[in-house]
């Protein structure tokens, strides 16, 4: 269960966009970039705000890749395992990266809440690879030792 | 005239919408998964696909036609094209056909045959996934979804439940509801329409047939059979007798064979239902309270409203269905009888619907703590039962039901379809009953396919408003009107599935326009052929109502509302 204030920081958002079935994915996303995740008692909230069935709204978030229902950490590493990352060693930078954070494929999300990591597909910017982003700052021609300088420089930033 | 060639034939363009239309035309029965003509087009499945005279394919459902348009349905690389897409469904695809619920009956199966797949080059590495069992009504097989998304659709469009819905993408994509919630934690009002559309074995109806086997082979249980209206136009039509026609007496005798205790008529219940249901109008219109009044025979929608409109829940009438009167009038009638012999009464009822199957598990339903109905079975059941047994249905005699509850009017048999119930309702209502008002009645409009029936009728001084309307997704939209003010009504008979029982959840499936149409003909048919055309002109019914129901009728023909 979520607190009462998710419910008004919804009403909030939903009143930015309007009661309209096609605000569906911008209202979503908002509440995302809130939360950095999209609470699933608030995907049913909007849904029947805006008139739309449950299934469909589910359906519409678990389309988009972007859409997480588990809670994210601050900083969302994404490591780019296309085709051009993937034949310039972009696994050796994701198995240090599990490594050090302690993370699988199977869990995401470092108990402090610090870390997420995912993969993607491609970031677009396969003359840098192999790359990474951190939130929406990229870091091209990664190295396993780069990796411990951006670590250590993310972990200071909380310090 | 504008025409289109397709194989060389020419053919004018009426008013079809595409281009799949003309070709089943001309007689060409062009396989599709994804088509329903009552849905939206998708053009997902791509089996109607054909191609042009430049070569290009495209998928006919969706494609309008152009005059002066050339395409074959048939050429080499349109087959190629099909027996490729059925041979990746099949990839992925269970292939134990024998031991399938759908075995026979299976569109993939059908197909799979006709464009000559025998053999598969791949391997199926899916992971195999859990049945949701949750539902007493549908059971939800993801293995066996080809998505094709019809269930989807009809849940949204023709009932607007929107209980399931596509969820991930590409390679992953599982038909579901919110969240992956079981069918019971869901909106879903069971009425099966999904399973009736499914291709394959994704969604198909729960089934209570060993349960009803066991019961006949104890010697202590007394299997008592009722036996629905809709379910006797429709049985036939899997034993090679016309479609609609009135196989109730075959059906009798075949229960009997099986050994069955008991066979009797659930119409005469519904003759019950509707003086129970005009008693109950009478009242509110004097007090002018809770209108309009409801119908509450349709399980599906009764839940439909108590979920998506509960303010209108006070509305809907008091009085159980025919099937849910029927049973605990049933086990009064036997109390005594049981108690002498040491038996206990089971009863069973064949309906075409597979919300029933949840309706008797209300708790609204039961009369003294108990529930009254032991099991459902739908049409499909016991067409498979009798299969079982390997009765030659269409080679037996007709038979009689069990007195005294054979005896039923014409009115309590046109239960089953649209607007049948307020037929009956107005017959009932009727001052002068002669043949010349029931021809009025069944011209006042409640007859019909339309979504929305209007009719009224003058009582004493005052004019009732009736409405008759059926898919859920149309009675979504009459009630928002009712609730705005725009539309004001006295009696509002509403049935979940489009055109009534007889297209009910559990009937038999791929029934297609003329199917449709000679159910609506047979119901009629059943209820001209009747001796008894009023259901308040019905002997035993009255009688009764001076011995074996007196002073019972709120307690076993009523829903108790404590709960």
């Amino acid at each position: 269960m979520v607190d009462q204030s998710y419910y008004m920081k919804a009403d909030e958002i939903i009143a930015e966009h309007g009661k309209t079935q096609k605000s569906l994915i911008p209202i979503i996303q908002d509440i995302q970039a809130h939360y950095r995740y999209l609470p699933a008692e608030l995907l049913t909230y909007v849904a029947t705000q805006l008139g739309i069935n449950e299934s469909k709204a589910y359906s519409v978030a678990t389309f988009y890749e972007n859409f997480s229902f588990e809670p994210k950490g601050k900083y969302v590493i994404r490591v780019c395992d296309g085709t051009a990352c993937h034949v310039r060693k972009s696994t050796v930078i994701l198995d240090k990266l599990y490594k050090e954070l302690g993370l699988s494929k199977e869990k995401h999300t470092t108990e402090d809440m610090l870390f997420t990591l995912e993969t993607v597909s491609c970031l677009g910017a396969c003359g840098l690879a192999p790359v990474l982003t951190v939130n929406d700052e990229v870091h091209p021609s990664m190295t396993p030792e780069k990796v411990n300088t951006l670590l250590a420089e993310l972990r200071g930033n909380e310090a | 005239m504008n025409y289109i060639t397709i194989d060389s034939k020419r053919v004018p363009i009426e008013d079809e919408k595409n281009v799949l239309s003309l070709i089943r035309k001309i007689g060409i029965d062009l396989p599709t998964f994804c088509y329903h003509s009552e849905l939206s087009i998708y053009g997902a499945c791509r089996m109607c696909v054909v191609e042009d005279e430049r070569g290009n394919i495209f998928a006919s459902c969706s494609e309008q036609p152009r005059p002066g348009m050339v395409i074959q349905t048939n050429t080499k690389r349109v087959q190629a094209y099909r027996k490729m897409i059925i041979e990746l469904l099949l990839s992925s695809h269970c292939r134990d056909c024998t031991t399938c619920q759908k075995n026979g009956s299976c569109s993939l199966q059908d197909l799979a045959f006709r464009v000559g797949v025998h053999a598969v080059r791949f391997l199926n590495n899916k992971k195999q996934l859990p049945l949701d069992m949750s539902s007493p009504s549908i059971v939800r097989d993801p293995n066996k979804c080809i998505l094709c998304g019809d269930c989807v659709r009809t849940c949204d469009e023709i009932q607007a439940v929107g209980a399931i819905d596509f969820a991930y993408r590409g390679s992953e994509t599982q038909v579901m509801p919110a969240f992956n919630k079981t069918l019971a934690e869901t909106d879903c009002v069971g009425c099966g329409q999904c399973a009736v559309v499914c291709p394959t074995a994704a969604i198909t109806v729960r089934t209570n047939v060993t349960q009803i086997w066991n019961a006949i082979d104890d010697p202590n249980v007394r299997v008592v059979a009722q036996i629905a209206p809709a379910v006797r136009i429709a049985v036939g039509d899997s034993f090679n007798l016309p479609k609609g026609e009135n196989s109730f007496g075959k059906l009798v005798n075949s229960l009997r064979m099986m050994g069955f205790d008991a066979v009797y008529d659930t119409s005469f219940a519904a003759d019950l239902t509707v003086m129970e249901e005009s008693k109950e109008l009478a009242q509110r219109l004097e007090q002018n309270t809770n209108l309009p009044l409801f119908t509450s025979c349709c399980p599906g929608w009764v839940k439909f409203c108590e979920s998506r409109y509960p303010e209108f829940a006070n509305n809907i009438s008091s009085c159980r269905s025919p099937q849910g009167m029927f049973s605990p009038l049933l086990k009064e009638y036997f109390k005594e009888k049981d108690a002498s012999e040491g038996k206990k009464t089971i009863v069973v009822s064949i309906m075409p619907c597979t919300a029933k199957k949840a309706e008797i598990l209300r708790p609204d339903n039961f009369t003294d703590g108990k529930q009254d109905t032991d099991f459902v079975l739908t049409t499909q059941e016991i067409i498979r039962m009798i299969k079982q047994v390997g009765i030659r249905f269409d080679q037996l005699e007709d038979e009689a039901a069990d007195m005294p509850f054979a005896v039923a009017s014409g009115g309590g048999k046109i239960f089953g379809t649209t607007g049948g119930v307020t037929e009956a309702v107005l017959r009932k209502l009727a001052k002068e009953k002669n043949y010349k008002t029931l021809e009025e009645i069944s011209f006042t409009g409640v007859r019909g396919e339309d979504t929305l029936k209007e009719a009224s009728l003058m009582l004493g001084d005052r004019e009732v408003k009736i409405a008759v309307v059926h898919g859920l997704a149309a009675t979504a939209k009459l009630l928002d009107r009712i609730k705005s003010g725009e539309v004001q009504y006295d009696f509002v008979e509403v049935m979940a599935c489009r055109r009534g029982c007889i297209m009910g959840g559990g009937q038999p499936p791929f029934a297609g326009a003329r199917t449709r149409k000679s159910r609506m003909d047979g119901i009629y048919k059943v209820d001209t052929t009747s001796n008894i055309r009023y259901p308040d002109e019905n002997p035993v019914l009255l009688q009764m109502y001076d011995t074996l129901f007196k002073g019972k009728e709120h307690k076993l023909f009523h829903r108790n509302m404590e709960h």
